[in-house]
């Protein structure tokens, strides 16, 4: 009898080995690798996303700030590639969405109810906050996101270079262009602005004296100047001066520190790697003025913090942002100051951030403060999305920018109806 | 095999003899087992085949922006908008070309390669594995491996460098558009990664031809090489490069990860459907009302063409319909 049903018998124990593991499987990868902090809080668990900063340390950071929280157990998602975006939203859509999430203001995840109002938060300190900041995260009075860090966005050069080749900090694109041919050489370009030319996408219309879209949320962009500074674009893009297809993008300082190109459309973030690389080697401009009535201009990018609507635990994840992002000042400073340089939102912070009261920092803050130009909540990423097209088609490709705008009009009129009827 | 005893030889033994017997209980069940076998795939096919597409048929006609839920039925508007008012038309024209020079040449690649290492008399399989080899590559990594060290537009990217030692100056190969150099990195990479897992099943149909066929065109009078590969070894493969087509075809419409990381979304130039797809509907816009649209129509298309090539080149047909 046994010697019959032994096989069988382990037949059956290898299916219910089989289906165990897979469902100790499941079950370990539920509860597995979710960042969560070592020696956290307990109680309500929370989940924030964040995507990859280059700086190192910075993981190491938010994870220590999340750690100190004891009122919760708040796990990290440090999201790495490109794909942030379509993480963030893929996840928002599931039932393991994260409670707390950085982004840039948009106005349709206000209006689809995904993000919860923080005015109560905000309030308070609202005086102590960059006016911008609150301006580009309120909609109809309410405020939506904490800014955590403002970005400004600036060429670097190297003035030894620019010494060598007899070139001046140009101020229009004209000037620009002009600087880029005399400082290209056989092993170094005059100038990067990334790969796909994309990261100056905002300050060409700022630059020619235009905007995103206007008070009205109309289109504003669609200007001669624009078309002008796209036309200029095209001929710096097809001079040979112009760094192209680098290893990596502008958001890396790699290219001016290794000596790839003179200048360098980049973050201030980067600063402190050029400055380590580059010691006193190293200025920065802003973007040059396009037409006679266009102004230089700097591109205040950035990161906020939202909470999740939808989420289970909104009102435990809105009290720990407020104890990050609100409460604990010398967290906000570290993160601001520490790895890359950012700019604190808070103005109490900014002004006492020793790191930046002198020299290029200092410098970066005033490009900040004399030409930065933030973001519009009504300025999504549809849209940007079909500006990136102009780029692409009006300066790679040779394509007319005025058509290219036109389509561009077409796809922005299409997406201010469904945002504003 | 008979059970008959003679001389004494002892009877068959009873464990034997419960052999014959019908199995009992459910184990015995060709429906059970049918549905044991084949349950755990239907579900998962149902679940993660049939239902989203069931579901994305039904977004297609709803306003889905963030949401995969919606409420708000708007028709075709969806249709409408993924067909005027999106680079969707213009990256099924693109690989339209693509196909049309993709397959061809992948499937001569990969039959060339196979035709080498069928007539090899040593160091098959170890060829046989060099050009398999890079199957077993995913296309990101390669990609990233293509972008970067390869074709970078450095001085000191691989192909610069090499190029530089003729007096050629540096190349951009992707951040430019004219001349089109980008389709030369896709191209290779494709073919690199591709003709090896082509070239196996090639190799396994070559195999599969009987000598005598050889033979008997020899005694025929058929001249080894070209006449010989024309007149039997080509026919014979019908059924199998029918089906490397097919699939080729099918992949060639399905591009997506050597073009999202070696062209990336910012570009309006070799787009693919499905970049345009998820650049709408999981990228930047968050609208699945329209990517559900754009799947369906890329999902209909890819079936009649399919169906279209079935007609042309008797796929599925057995050989009394040839």
């Amino acid at each position: 009898m046994s010697a019959m049903s032994t096989p069988n018998w382990n037949r059956r124990n290898v299916l219910q080995a089989a289906m165990g593991l897979a469902a100790a499987g499941g079950l370990a990868a539920c509860g597995g690798n979710t960042g969560r902090s070592s020696g956290g809080g307990s109680g309500t668990a929370l989940t924030q996303y964040f995507h990859a900063y280059g700086e190192a340390g910075t993981e190491q950071a938010i994870k220590k700030y999340a750690a100190a929280y004891k009122k919760a157990d708040v796990s990290t998602n440090w999201i790495t590639g490109d794909n942030f975006e379509s993480a963030l939203f893929a996840a928002l859509l599931t039932k393991k969405a994260p409670d707390v999430f950085e982004f840039h203001p948009q106005l349709q995840l206000v209006k689809s109810g995904q993000v919860a109002d923080l005015t109560d938060l905000i309030d308070p300190v609202k005086d102590d906050f960059n006016p911008n900041d609150i301006k580009s995260h309120t909609v109809d009075g309410k405020i939506y996101g904490i800014r955590m860090i403002d970005d400004p966005q600036f060429f670097y050069y190297r003035k030894s270079m620019f010494e060598a080749a007899k070139v001046e900090v140009p101020t229009t694109l004209e000037e620009l262009s002009e600087a880029a041919a005399k400082l290209t050489t056989s092993k170094v370009k005059g100038v990067f602005l990334g790969n796909d030319f994309t990261a100056i996408q905002n300050v060409i219309i700022w630059s020619a004296g235009a905007d995103t879209i206007n008070e009205k949320n109309e289109i504003a962009y669609h200007t001669d100047g624009v078309v002008e500074g796209l036309k200029e674009l095209r001929k710096l893009f097809t001079s040979g001066n112009v760094l192209l297809d680098a290893p990596t993008d502008f958001w890396d300082p790699s290219s001016l520190n290794q000596g790839l190109c003179a200048m360098q459309w980049g973050g201030m973030w980067s600063m402190p790697a050029m400055q380590k690389a580059l010691g006193d080697d190293l200025g920065i401009f802003p973007f040059p003025k396009i037409g006679s009535a266009g102004k230089q201009s700097v591109y205040n990018g950035g990161w906020s913090i939202f909470v999740n609507a939808k989420g289970k635990n909104v009102e435990a994840a809105k009290e720990y942002v407020k104890w990050l992002w609100i409460d604990q000042k010398k967290y906000q400073e570290d993160w601001a100051t520490s790895y890359g340089f950012h700019i604190p939102p808070r103005t109490s912070i900014a002004s006492s951030a020793t790191k930046l009261k002198s020299g290029l920092p200092a410098e970066g803050v005033k490009l900040f403060t004399d030409y930065g130009h933030f973001d519009n909540i009504a300025y999504d990423q549809t849209m940007q999305t079909a500006f990136a097209e102009v780029i692409a088609s009006s300066i790679r490709k040779n394509g007319n920018p005025e058509s290219a705008l036109d389509t561009c009009d077409k796809k922005v009129n299409v997406e201010l109806k469904k945002l504003f009827g | 095999m008979s059970t008959t005893t003679t001389r004494g030889v002892a009877q068959p033994a009873p464990a034997k003899a419960s052999k014959a017997r019908p199995r009992r209980g459910l184990r015995g069940n060709p429906t059970f087992n049918f549905w044991l076998f084949t349950g755990p795939f239907l579900i998962g096919l149902v679940i993660f085949v049939f239902v989203p597409i069931f579901w994305s048929v039904w977004l297609s006609f709803f306003d889905a922006r963030y949401t995969v839920t919606p409420s708000h039925f708007i028709g075709f508007d969806n249709y409408k908008q993924i067909l005027t008012n999106s680079g969707f038309p213009d990256s099924l024209l693109t690989f339209s070309v693509f196909a049309a020079f993709i397959v061809p040449t992948t499937w001569a690649l990969s039959l060339g390669l196979a035709l080498l290492v069928h007539r090899l008399r040593f160091m098959r399989a170890f060829f046989r594995s060099v050009f398999f080899l890079p199957t077993a590559v995913s296309y990101v990594a390669a990609s990233l491996i293509w972008k970067m060290s390869i074709f970078s537009g450095v001085r000191f990217g691989l192909m610069n460098t090499f190029l530089g030692w003729f007096g050629v100056e540096n190349i951009a190969y992707l951040a430019n558009p004219s001349p089109p150099w980008y389709w030369v990195v896709i191209v290779s990479l494709r073919l690199w990664i591709q003709s090896g897992f082509y070239m196996i099943l090639f190799l396994a149909a070559l195999q599969n031809i009987p000598g005598e066929l050889y033979e008997a065109a020899a005694i025929d009078g058929a001249k080894p090489g070209w006449q010989t590969f024309r007149y039997i070894t080509l026919p014979q493969l019908r059924a199998t490069s029918t089906a490397v087509i097919l699939l080729l075809l099918i992949a060639a419409y399905q591009a997506f990860d050597e073009f999202f990381n070696i062209i990336t979304l910012k570009a309006t130039w070799a787009q693919t459907p499905l970049m345009e797809l998820y650049k709408t509907a999981l990228g930047t816009n968050q609208d699945y009302g329209a990517g559900s649209a754009g799947a369906v129509i890329l999902s209909l298309l890819i079936c009649l063409v399919t169906l279209i090539q079935g007609k042309f080149m008797g796929f599925g047909r057995g050989e009394e319909g040839k």
